[in-house]
């Protein structure tokens, strides 16, 4: 079973772009060493669409840092967006553009004020596998880690009612 | 001289593996028509039915969004990069709010274009790659 093991600091990092642009949706990225699994380098993203219910990279920007990771022989490891009315759990508009079946897909939720929802998933040919968020301390022994697993059945929400 | 075609992870499946190929072509269109003699289904994944640009589909000439430069019709040179990227995008809520960003992008490319004639590319039916 696949693990998204990630430092405490970018997950840090990760909730305080989302909690900034709430109620608007943040996206962003954290890229890698090609093949090592393992995210280190947090790049927030601009929401092209700046939308609460809709987020997407600008064109432009998506090609410079898809360059530059090309550049440091690093992947995107993980690409990560907020919710801030719903659960952290891929809507159907997320399975079906998911595009790099390689990565992490992170979400987190920020409806709730005080507390953040983090789940992760794989996205492969539609089909969405949860897995484990492991959160590494830093400074303290990396094999000493909380880990986090959100397994319970996803609550019944039908992303598709509105506006249709 | 060839026109290099940088493919990302998810279309590798029809270049058997391959991140980079190269092809020919004078135009966008003409250049997909020639991959997809070689590597089969690939433009089907690029064109819509209808024969538009994918909206969720960027293409890159060089360091160019080929929505800026004709979308389709973008004119190419030997020894242009090309760069297929699948749009990141997604969201809480589904199909409508993508339709209506979808339009908002049409304008958007009619505004900042004077080649484009008609943003074609971003008017597609909302389709991912």
């Amino acid at each position: 079973m696949h693990v998204l093991s990630i430092d405490r600091s970018i997950i840090d990092a990760i909730v305080a772009h989302a909690r900034r642009d709430h109620p608007d949706e943040a996206c962003g990225v954290v890229a890698g060493p090609v093949g090592s699994d393992t995210p280190t380098r947090h790049i927030p993203m601009d929401n092209a669409a700046r939308s609460m219910t809709f987020y997407e990279f600008d064109s432009m920007e998506h090609l410079r840092v898809w360059r530059e990771m090309d550049d440091r022989d690093e992947e995107p490891v993980v690409i990560y967006h907020s919710h801030t009315a719903t659960e952290a759990y891929p809507s159907r508009t997320d399975v079906s553009f998911a595009g790099e079946p390689g990565a992490h897909y992170l979400l987190v939720s920020t409806r709730e004020p005080d507390s953040e929802e983090i789940r992760s998933f794989r996205i492969v040919d539609g089909v969405v596998t949860e897995e484990p968020v492991r959160i590494v301390e830093a400074g303290v022994d990396p094999h000493a880690v909380q880990s986090y697993m959100f397994g319970q059945s996803p609550a019944t929400v039908d992303y598709e009612c509105s506006g249709r | 001289m060839a026109i290099e075609v940088r493919i990302p992870t998810i279309l590798r499946s029809y270049t058997g593996g391959a991140k980079v190929v190269e092809g020919s072509g004078d135009t966008l269109s003409d250049l997909l028509a020639d991959l997809d003699s070689r590597h089969a289904g690939l433009r089907g994944r690029l064109v819509t039915e209808a024969g538009a640009l994918h909206r969720f589909v960027n293409v890159y000439v060089n360091d160019e969004d080929v929505r800026f430069l004709g979308a389709l019709d973008a004119k190419l040179s030997d020894g242009d990069s090309i760069t297929i990227l699948p749009a990141v995008a997604g969201g809480a809520f589904g199909f409508a709010a993508a339709a209506a960003i979808s339009q908002h992008s049409a304008a958007a490319v009619r505004r900042q274009s004077a080649t484009a004639v008609d943003g074609d590319g971003r008017r597609g039916a909302v389709a991912a790659l």
